[in-house]
């Protein structure tokens, strides 16, 4: 993740020498911001997820200290956007409900990751 | 803004940066929470030093070798026991797996060098170095400690590199001093650590 985080470092470093007035680069930045992992518990949902090859609903509450039903909407709109997956499944009685990050969903990460280091940066440049 | 002569601040230079951030921070706090293996039992901890003295104060009267060891080797089945038991009741009340990732991760660092000692511990016994046996033993739990700690709350690893630095003192300490070392480590270190996290870090 280190090296594709520094290869988009670089591409984004390349694209502030072609346009070089910070503003505009933050102005674009601050459009182009995803809103769907902008917001608190979606965006703790994602960074759980990427430390992890999967958890269940459950060990996301406890680590988000969320309401079942506050989780589940962030949850369902992070799988209808394919961020997430979901599979359902039943250990003994009990409906265990898993969820992964997709390439989809890494891949948002690391843009907004990005997009908050150049809003840094761009503020450092003036 | 584009069209003014001079470059100007925008508005709110100072609150979008500190908002970014913040966000990186909420992201890096996250994963490392989501990460990390925390039912690490604090109270075992505290159990299995008290055994652990109890074993040393007992392996101290031994004069064969072969009886030093046999009681060591109880200890440690009885700590494994206080160790598994007071886990799973920590994961089980926290309601996180034993069987995901952090859970796994730390497992998987915390056997190569508990292997590694438990067949030292056979050919040092075959051969001879028996005074080396304290030290080995402090010095690689210290290491899986260590390595497996990284994976967990950061009290951990900083009670591995204790246990390091115990073990290689006693490595070039006099046989006779081995169950002092022993009493430290597995019996200190273990009552000192296991209480910290358990006031810290939830039993």
């Amino acid at each position: 993740m280190a090296a594709k985080l520094s290869a988009f470092r670089e591409a984004r470093e390349e694209k502030t020498r072609r346009t070089s007035p910070g503003s505009r680069q933050q102005e674009s930045t601050a459009a182009n911001l995803d809103r769907l992992i902008h917001e608190r518990t979606r965006l703790a949902i994602i960074s759980a997820l990427a430390v992890n090859a999967s958890l269940t609903f459950s060990e996301l509450k406890e680590l988000l200290g969320a309401s079942d039903g506050n989780l589940s909407v962030h949850a369902r709109k992070l799988e209808d956007a394919g961020y997430i997956a979901c599979t359902k499944s039943f250990s003994g009685r009990v409906p265990k409900t898993e969820y992964r990050l997709t390439a989809n969903g890494r891949r948002a990460l690391e843009k907004y990751l990005n997009h908050m280091e150049a809003l840094i940066q761009a503020t450092r440049e003036h | 803004m584009m069209s003014q002569p001079f470059p100007v601040r925008p508005p709110s230079p100072v609150s979008l940066d500190d908002r970014a951030r913040d966000n990186i921070r909420f992201i890096r706090e996250t994963m490392e929470r989501a990460g990390s293996f925390t039912a690490v039992p604090g109270w075992g901890g505290v159990a299995l030093g008290i055994t652990a003295l109890g074993a040393a104060t007992i392996a101290s009267r031994m004069s064969r070798p072969r009886d030093w060891l046999l009681i060591w080797l109880s200890e440690l089945a009885v700590a494994i026991g206080i160790a598994g038991w007071t886990t799973l009741s920590k994961a089980r009340r926290s309601g996180s797996s034993l069987l995901t990732g952090p859970a796994r991760r730390f497992a998987y660092s915390f056997a190569p060098p508990i292997l590694a000692g438990a067949l030292l511990t056979a050919v040092m016994f075959r051969l001879g170095p028996f005074g080396a046996i304290p030290g080995m033993w402090l010095l690689l739990y210290g290491t899986a400690v260590v390595t497996a700690g990284a994976f967990s709350i950061r009290v951990v690893p900083l009670m591995g590199l204790c246990f390091v630095v115990l073990g290689a003192v006693a490595l070039f300490c006099p046989w006779s001093w081995g169950n002092a070392f022993l009493a430290a480590g597995f019996g200190g270190l273990h009552i000192l650590f296991g209480a910290v996290i358990a006031r810290n870090y939830g039993g």
